[in-house]
């Protein structure tokens, strides 16, 4: 398959493995963070760890929507399922997301009517197909996603539509990024960097943690070759004693970004004062809100939420993970009262999440070790 | 394991973690009897001296036509399908209809001729069952279950307790062709691929592989929901063993692989309908892979892994740079109602 076998040839995979065991310094540690959880699913999807040398730590990131989404969030979403007449329409990974009544597949077979759709605009279509519904369209995601709700939106808007709303959750990673880079425990070396949200903001907004903070950046894709040719770029730049932002994923990501989407963007949301993310509390300036011109689409206009906060169950020690201070095994509720099929901390419910992707891939014989 | 969910879900009918706690702790406990303990396709017990295997299914897949194969061509295959994995040749079949009020008496005659054609290639009768007709909105156009018998085949002695170390997994040919065909009938993806169903009977493979193994043959499976991934899983946990599965080596084709990379989905995750996976020996593994590959439609049978001691209950992707991953069961519902 093209764009698919030539990133994963095993011969090319294998020389850029001992590449980076050839450069790595025995004396030292290298701790590097793949901020995406699509980075973090092909690591362990893929066995890459066991190619690389065991000096070399990968810490996984915050960049996983659903996993960030606090629990009072799918609440208020499956709120809105529960009005008659209403249809809600998420992405599939959010339907074993659980709120605190349940996930949305649990009210689904309850009754309530809640579809999956791979689109934003499948959702447009049911509204228009249904006119005498509401739909509603639960959007989460980072930058990679929020263009598609935008163009939903404007699109609603041109056709007039009056019964389709989005439940916008939409947030940004830099300021995740920043968070995780303030935070008193942070003991990052680098960042693989977010390949597919970089595809529309470009890679300036990275250039802060070079500048700033003086840890190099790649961004990169997330075949096997794409992210071990990251970290290599990334320990070159670790013995050069330089920091800066580089692209590996030049085939997809533009450094300026795409300007078109960035327009929808811009002329479809405005930043939250402040949002909260499961695992890391609040955070401002890091999500996005539907301007208040098209209010006729913000479900949270249109519906009236609970908005109730809902702390993470203690025990579970998400937000060390997140921030790579504990890896999965070593939370006390890992693969016990949290796995993938009855998730409690965040990084267990979607597959992109650090410790499902854990659970679900690396080896039993060491999840029971640890 | 208790059941303890407190509703039923479409997971638990995907054939993966849920479905295994809802049969195993709901279900079996209930009906606890040596029989059902082995918990596998069909059932054997002896009966005046000889060995028998029964089984049944019931069939609720959406649409009910699709590429190469309909429900009712599903339902004959597919329990077929459980009695040949057990080693059985089929002697007889039963069908049960559950119709709704309103479906036209053309899409039932066409289903109907579909079980009666499957029926036939098979060479085994429909010999009874039953029918009863629900209000309308009440079932998806129409329900199917079948019923089946046949006797073992003297030569299979399957148990997964007898697979050791350094036996061999093959599988019969290229996976995941079923759940996608489902998956685009649908209609609601958007996507459109020359893909068809794999629905077949695998008997004259077992039978070939039989013929020439014989004691050889230590387990056999058809991956259906849950896929190849949910059935060596389930190997792993019976025979507390560890399976090492070459990712490379196995067979799918293009257009299953396409869509799997497409959605997010492990092709090993996926349904088959016309597919079955044996460990075997490994003296014998190279004369049953190719006694299978003799056999029409056989051709792209593969041996795929092997049985290993450690880690055990766990079914391992190898990678050929040395990269391993663990294979897990499928958890929740890739496909919606699917067979």
């Amino acid at each position: 398959m093209k764009y698919v076998d030539e990133f994963r040839d095993p011969v090319l995979i294998g020389n850029v493995a001992r590449e980076i065991a050839h450069s790595v310094d025995p004396a030292r540690t290298y701790r590097i963070m793949e901020v995406c959880g699509g980075h973090t699913h092909s690591i362990y999807r893929h066995g890459l760890r066991d190619v690389l040398p065991e000096n070399l730590e990968l810490v996984h990131g915050p960049g996983c929507p659903v996993c960030v989404l606090p629990t009072g969030r799918v609440d208020d979403g499956l709120s809105i399922a529960r009005h008659p007449n209403t249809i809600l329409c998420c992405f599939g990974d959010m339907m074993r997301v659980p709120g605190t009544k349940g996930t949305p597949l649990e009210l689904k077979a309850q009754g309530a009517d809640i579809r999956m759709v791979y689109s934003p605009l499948d959702a447009l279509r049911l509204a228009q197909d249904n006119p005498e519904k509401n739909v509603c369209f639960f959007a989460i995601g980072f930058e990679t996603t929020a263009p598609s709700t935008a163009l939903t939106i404007l699109r609603a808007q041109a056709l007039g539509l009056r019964n389709f709303t989005i439940f916008a959750n939409h947030v940004t990673i830099v300021p995740a990024m920043r968070a995780i880079l303030d935070s008193p425990d942070m003991r990052l070396d680098g960042f693989v960097g977010p390949g597919h949200v970089a595809t529309v903001t470009g890679c300036r907004p990275y250039e802060f943690i070079a500048t700033e903070y003086h840890k190099p950046v790649v961004v990169s894709g997330f075949e096997p070759l794409d992210i071990l040719e990251g970290i290599l770029m990334i320990i070159r730049q670790l013995h050069a004693g330089e920091a800066k932002v580089e692209n590996q994923y030049r085939r997809i990501v533009p450094f300026e970004g795409n300007p078109a989407a960035l327009r929808a963007l811009a002329q479809v949301f405005v930043l939250r004062p402040y949002f909260e993310w499961r695992g890391l509390g609040y955070i401002s300036q890091s999500a996005l809100a539907i301007r208040p011109e098209l209010a006729a689409f913000d479900a949270e206009v249109q519906f009236e939420l609970p908005g109730i906060r809902v702390t993470d169950p203690k025990a579970a020690q998400c937000g060390e993970v997140l921030k790579g201070v504990l890896k999965p095994v070593q939370c006390k509720l890992f693969g016990k009262e949290c796995n993938p099929e009855n998730p409690v901390g965040a990084l267990m419910v979607s597959s992109e999440g650090a410790c499902a992707a854990h659970y679900r891939y690396a080896s039993r014989a060491e999840a029971i070790e640890v | 394991m208790r059941f303890t969910d407190a509703h039923i879900e479409m997971a638990h009918g995907a054939g993966g973690k849920a479905s295994r706690r809802l049969v195993e702790g709901l279900i079996g406990p209930a009906f606890a009897n040596p029989a059902l303990a082995a918990m596998s396709d069909a059932a054997v017990t002896s009966f005046c001296g000889t060995r028998i295997a029964t089984t049944a299914d019931g069939y609720v897949v959406r649409p009910l036509r699709f590429n190469g194969g309909s429900i009712g061509e599903l339902a004959v295959n597919g329990t077929l399908n459980d009695l040949a994995v057990s080693g059985a040749r089929a002697h007889a079949l039963m069908a049960t209809f559950v119709l709704e009020a309103g479906l036209s008496s053309d899409i039932l005659r066409a289903e109907v001729d579909a079980m009666a054609a499957a029926a036939k290639r098979a060479g085994v009768s429909i010999v009874g069952g039953d029918t009863k007709v629900v209000e309308h909105g009440k079932c998806d156009g129409m329900y199917v279950t079948t019923f089946g018998i046949g006797e073992v085949d003297p030569r299979a002695n399957l148990d997964p307790k007898s697979v050791k170390p350094g036996d061999v997994v093959l599988l019969s040919g290229p996976i995941g062709d079923h759940g996608i065909t489902i998956l685009l009938a649908r209609g609601e993806l958007e996507l459109e691929s020359e893909v068809s169903s794999d629905t077949r009977p695998v008997w004259p493979f077992v039978e070939a592989l039989l013929r020439t193994c014989q004691e050889g043959v230590r387990w056999m499976r058809d991956p259906t929901r849950g896929g190849v991934a949910t059935s060596l899983n389930e190997l792993v946990r019976d025979c507390r063993l560890a399976i090492a599965v070459r990712e490379e080596d196995i067979p799918i084709n293009p257009q299953v692989r396409g869509a799997c990379e497409l959605l997010g989905l492990d092709p090993l995750h996926i349904a088959n309908e016309g597919q079955f996976l044996a460990i075997l020996a490994p003296e014998d593994a190279e004369r049953g892979l190719a006694a299978v590959r003799a056999v029409p439609g056989g051709e792209r049978a593969t041996l795929i892994g092997e049985v290993r001691e450690t880690p055990i209950c766990t079914v391992l992707g190898v990678m050929p740079y040395g990269g391993t991953r663990s294979i897990d069961m499928l958890v929740g519902d890739p496909l919606p109602r699917i067979c």
